[in-house]
């Protein structure tokens, strides 16, 4: 079985490369199926695998095993959390291809499967970087998803902000990815391997009793620079409201929805293989940085979300203040956390798709997603205004949605004042959207007014030929069943468990955690719930009481749209993940 | 707002240099005799009869990074298709036919034969010698373009039927993952290089899968540049932004 | 060779790298910030070679060397160069032609005058 590992990778791969073979004498309905096939295989692929992954599989590509301990080929790792992320890729991918059926208007001229043959690069690519155990290799899929999510979030060529929201975008995470290469470099000559496993036991036994060094320090930093900026971590993050804010729909649904949380997943990854035994970085540290930098992302996203009238803007800074939470989950390092931000992801890469089809469905019905401009102007898409209704209140955590259970459980675990931050954030993100719900579905409240830092969403152009008169089946459909798929990662008995039971195999050698709704949990998710509707209420009622403070707006100039700024910033994350985690370095 | 940068900028630099210059001072002298992972790439490649180390690097023992890294040019070949396609309110017209120097034609078109040989050269050498699929396919691809130089535009487009590259490019990419399926179909592994006898050191047909692949590789670089090119090429000589309308 | 000689390679990768992102902040040209990120890779290239050095060693080819008969440089961060350039020139070449959109969309390649996205 682990030998068909690698074709998680190897069959999107094939496909696209068929689609771009045969893409001048296809028809548009063929590609289409054909890319829906190839997608849905591999998901298919990836399910049986996961299902397989008890006791994990690792697989040397190339049949290159290890003689007396030493390989020269490259690992592939199939356990849980590898498996059950490419299964999350696969899935969500299918999910963007079923809601892009016959989406653009014209594909380039003669090219017809240019479109998905993309997206299925993009699924290999996410795959393979879900499934590496080899530094550079994870770095060499790293930089296949973001080149293909430059190019597909630059699609709308015509768009002035698709194309600048593309440019940061690919020059941010190119930076990132570098300083991730140079952090390679340094593992390699200090242990003179890349096998993620291997590297870990080298910079051990370089260390003796010695501890970490700045060498390590610096590594350290490097590839959790790149891997925090494909997170969006503040100061990591001004890229991704930029990017997301502009990208085609469908892309939008991959990019929030995956690929954030897959920059999430590295630095779990990474730090649990190469960086958490002796030689490496003391857990204490670890947790200083990520849980201050995930605080701090948390409240920077909720409140940039709060502000935003742009409604996919919003919901990029919904998952920037998300990700924050994701990212003091697993910096707590427990298997409680673990558990819970893989539910937590679950949960959210649901919803957040569904969101950002609902927003796909206004800019194709109005040609804007401007909060003030479509005042009242949606009240005739029932069904699409409830299903972002159901979105809120799936992002505020409400009992029993995956997303409201991957929370519970991560609060528990986190404990203390951090609750306080999941709540909040919670609760923020979630009031925006309500917001948006009852001004734009229901026509609630005032006209808001203009604000004179921002980005509006008006004078969009529609993704598909034309606006649209009524909105296709599948555009309402895929996002019905994606918030019933959030829904029932946190309803199924059994199922919270499985997962746990997966991701601790790997991650905290098989520790036995009990994963279900608690008496506390579900208060604490009832509470965001009602937070966020009396934040929501209280906004379109009466506007000028929760308007932007003077404080906030200095924090909104931040995000200058400056591809230098953002440079400027990344440095300084860099340098403020090396200060956090000096400590431990100074102690050995 | 730049002074701001600046600060951020001075600050940052400051303690990434700080961060970096106390790593160099922790890493192993330069030119050490110490790199367990090449010395074992070394004895790898000899088992398999591949003269050119770094060949048996990339097309065999790390052949998975490689698919990665032809995926990484398959994509962006793709992106650039999209992303500079001709947008609505922008048409082709014809390029016109330019005059070009006789020296300057004369040089190229002698030249022309002779850098698309070395091209292929290099490709088919590359288990041999310094070289392979990567370097050689660049070669060949611009030795195409010195039509360019030494005619002009109408010439280069007349042997550059652009959807021929195009297929070309993702079947050599269709053809390095069929290699590395009949690894699994063969029940070894995905890219494995059991398949081919290992040949005589030192000869073409040396490294069982490694010419192949090698191969597979050549032909995607060359379609793959080809196509980049002619699409920026395009955006500088052929299209044009609508007038008046 | 003295102390100096042992650390240099690995610090003008480093100077490489922060001259790089100097110049991505402080540019005000897109085409030249595509170009300052290539000088950041560049960084990359040259800590790996420096990395995979060693004294008084060949290319790792052996057409024309007996095996063992000279010491050769580390032949995996060869290729894993090799594979690095092969990155950085896709990732410009998309780069460059979104700054080629941007340039028609927007009428500038100043990122000062960009103002599209912001708050």
């Amino acid at each position: 079985m682990h030998h068909l590992l690698p074709l998680l990778v190897a069959l999107p791969l094939l496909g696209a490369a068929v689609l771009v073979a045969t893409g001048r004498h296809l028809p548009r309905i063929a590609a289409e199926i054909t890319g829906f096939a190839v997608s849905g295989g591999t998901a298919a692929l990836a399910v049986v695998l996961l299902l397989d992954s008890s006791p994990p599989m690792v697989e040397w590509v190339g049949g290159w095993l290890p003689v007396g301990g030493e390989s020269v080929g490259i690992l592939v790792v199939g356990d849980g959390p590898a498996l059950g992320m490419a299964t999350l890729v696969s899935l969500l991918t299918l999910a963007a291809l079923a809601y892009s059926w016959r989406y653009f208007d014209q594909p380039p001229h003669g090219r017809t499967g240019t479109f998905t043959a993309l997206m299925l690069v993009f699924q290999g690519g996410m795959c393979g970087f879900a499934i590496a155990g080899d530094l550079f290799n994870a770095f060499v899929f790293f930089e296949l998803m973001s080149v293909t999510a430059y190019a597909l979030t630059g699609y709308r060529i015509d768009e002035a902000k698709a194309v600048q929201g593309a440019l940061t975008f690919g020059v941010v995470n190119s930076l990132g990815a570098y300083a991730m290469l140079m952090g390679i470099a340094l593992l390699y000559a200090r242990t003179g391997e890349l096998a993620m496993t291997k590297i870990g036991r080298g910079l051990d036994s370089a260390a003796g009793q010695g501890g970490p060094d700045a060498l390590v320090l610096a590594s350290f930093v490097l590839v959790l620079t790149g891997l925090l900026v494909k997170a969006a971590a503040v100061p990591f993050h001004f890229w991704l409201p930029d990017a997301h804010a502009v990208a085609p729909t469908p892309v939008c649904m991959l990019l929030s929805g995956v690929m954030v949380e897959l920059g999430a997943y590295g630095v779990w990854r990474v730090y649990g293989t190469v960086f958490a035994g002796p030689g490496g970085i003391p857990a204490a540290d670890l947790t200083r940085a990520l849980v201050t930098l995930g605080a701090v992302t948390a409240a920077v996203g909720a409140v940039m979300c709060w502000y935003q009238r742009h409604i996919k803007r919003l919901l990029a800074y919904s998952t920037v203040a998300h990700t924050g939470l994701f990212v003091i989950g697993l910096g707590i390092l427990t298997p409680e956390g673990d558990d819970g931000v893989a539910l937590y992801m679950l949960g959210h890469a649901g919803v957040k798709a569904a969101l950002f089809a609902c927003a796909g469905v206004l800019l194709d019905r109005f040609g804007s997603v401007d909060e003030h401009a479509l005042h009242g102007r949606a009240g005739q898409l029932r069904a699409t205004g409830v299903m972002f209704g159901i979105g809120a209140l799936g992002l505020a955590g409400l009992p029993t949605f995956g997303t409201g259970l991957g929370k519970a459980i991560t609060e528990e675990a986190v404990g203390g004042p951090l609750t306080v931050v999941f709540v909040a954030a919670s609760a923020v993100t979630a009031g925006a959207v309500l917001r948006v719900t009852a001004r734009v579905f229901l026509g609630l409240g005032p006209r808001p007014e203009d604000a004179e830092y921002e980005t509006s969403g008006s004078d969009e152009e529609p993704e598909t030929p034309g606006l649209l008169g009524r909105i296709p089946d599948t555009m309402t459909i895929v996002p019905a069943v994606l918030l019933a798929a959030a829904l029932a990662v946190g309803s199924v008995p059994g199922f919270g468990e499985l997962v746990a039971r997966y991701v601790n195999e790997t991650g905290s050698g098989g520790a036995h955690v009990s994963v279900h709704w608690t008496l506390h949990g579900a208060v604490l998710g009832v509470a965001s719930t009602v937070l966020a509707a009396a934040l929501a209420a209280l906004a379109v009622t009466r506007p000028r009481w929760v308007a932007a403070p003077d404080w906030a707006a200095p924090l909104r100039r931040l995000q200058s749209g400056h591809v230098g700024d953002y440079v400027a910033w990344l440095l300084v994350g860099a340098t403020v993940l090396g200060a956090l985690a000096l400590p431990g370095v100074l102690g050995g | 707002m730049n002074r701001l940068r600046l600060w951020l900028l001075a600050v940052g630099g400051a303690g990434l240099a700080a961060l970096l210059v106390a790593a160099c001072l922790d890493l192993p002298a330069f030119g050490g005799r110490w790199h367990p992972y090449g010395d074992r790439a070394v004895q790898a490649s000899l088992d398999r009869h591949i003269a050119n180390t770094i060949a048996s690097v990339n097309f065999d023992q790390r052949a998975y990074d490689t698919l990665g890294e032809i995926s990484i040019l398959f994509a962006a070949v793709l992106g650039c298709v999209v992303l500079l396609r001709e947008a609505r309110d922008e048409h082709r017209a014809p390029p016109e036919p330019a005059e070009v120097a006789r020296p300057v034609r004369r040089y190229a078109l002698l030249v022309l034969p002779v850098a698309l040989v070395t091209g292929l050269y290099v490709i088919a050498h590359g288990q041999l010698s310094p070289g392979g699929g990567f370097q050689g396919g660049v070669v060949a691809a611009t030795a195409l373009h010195l039509l360019y130089l030494g005619a002009d535009y109408g010439a280069l487009e007349r042997v550059r039927p652009l959807g021929v590259y195009e297929a070309s490019d993702s079947l050599a990419v269709c053809a390095y993952l069929v290699l590395g399926l009949a690894g699994v179909l063969a029940g070894t592994a995905f890219l494995a290089n059991t398949l081919l006898p290992y040949g005589t050191f030192n000869t073409l047909s040396s490294g069982g899968t490694v010419p192949l692949l090698n191969a597979a590789v050549g032909m995607e670089v060359a379609s793959a540049v080809v196509v980049l090119l002619a699409h920026f090429l395009d955006q500088a000589v052929e299209i044009e932004e609508e007038h008046g309308s | 060779m003295n102390t100096a000689m042992h650390v240099l390679p690995y610090l003008v990768a480093v100077y490489v790298f922060l001259t790089g992102c100097y110049g991505l902040a402080t540019s005000r040209n897109l085409i030249h910030a595509v170009g300052c990120l290539a000088v950041c890779q560049s960084a990359t290239y040259v800590l790996l070679l420096a990395v995979g050095y060693r004294d008084g060693a060949t290319a790792p080819v052996f057409s024309d060397i007996e095996p063992g008969s000279r010491p050769v440089v580390d032949p995996v961060v060869q290729a894993l160069t090799l594979t690095d350039i092969v990155v950085g020139a896709t990732v410009t070449a998309l780069l460059l032609a979104l700054v080629l959109q941007i340039a028609k969309r927007h009428g500038t390649v100043d990122p000062d005058e960009l103002r599209e996205l912001r708050g």
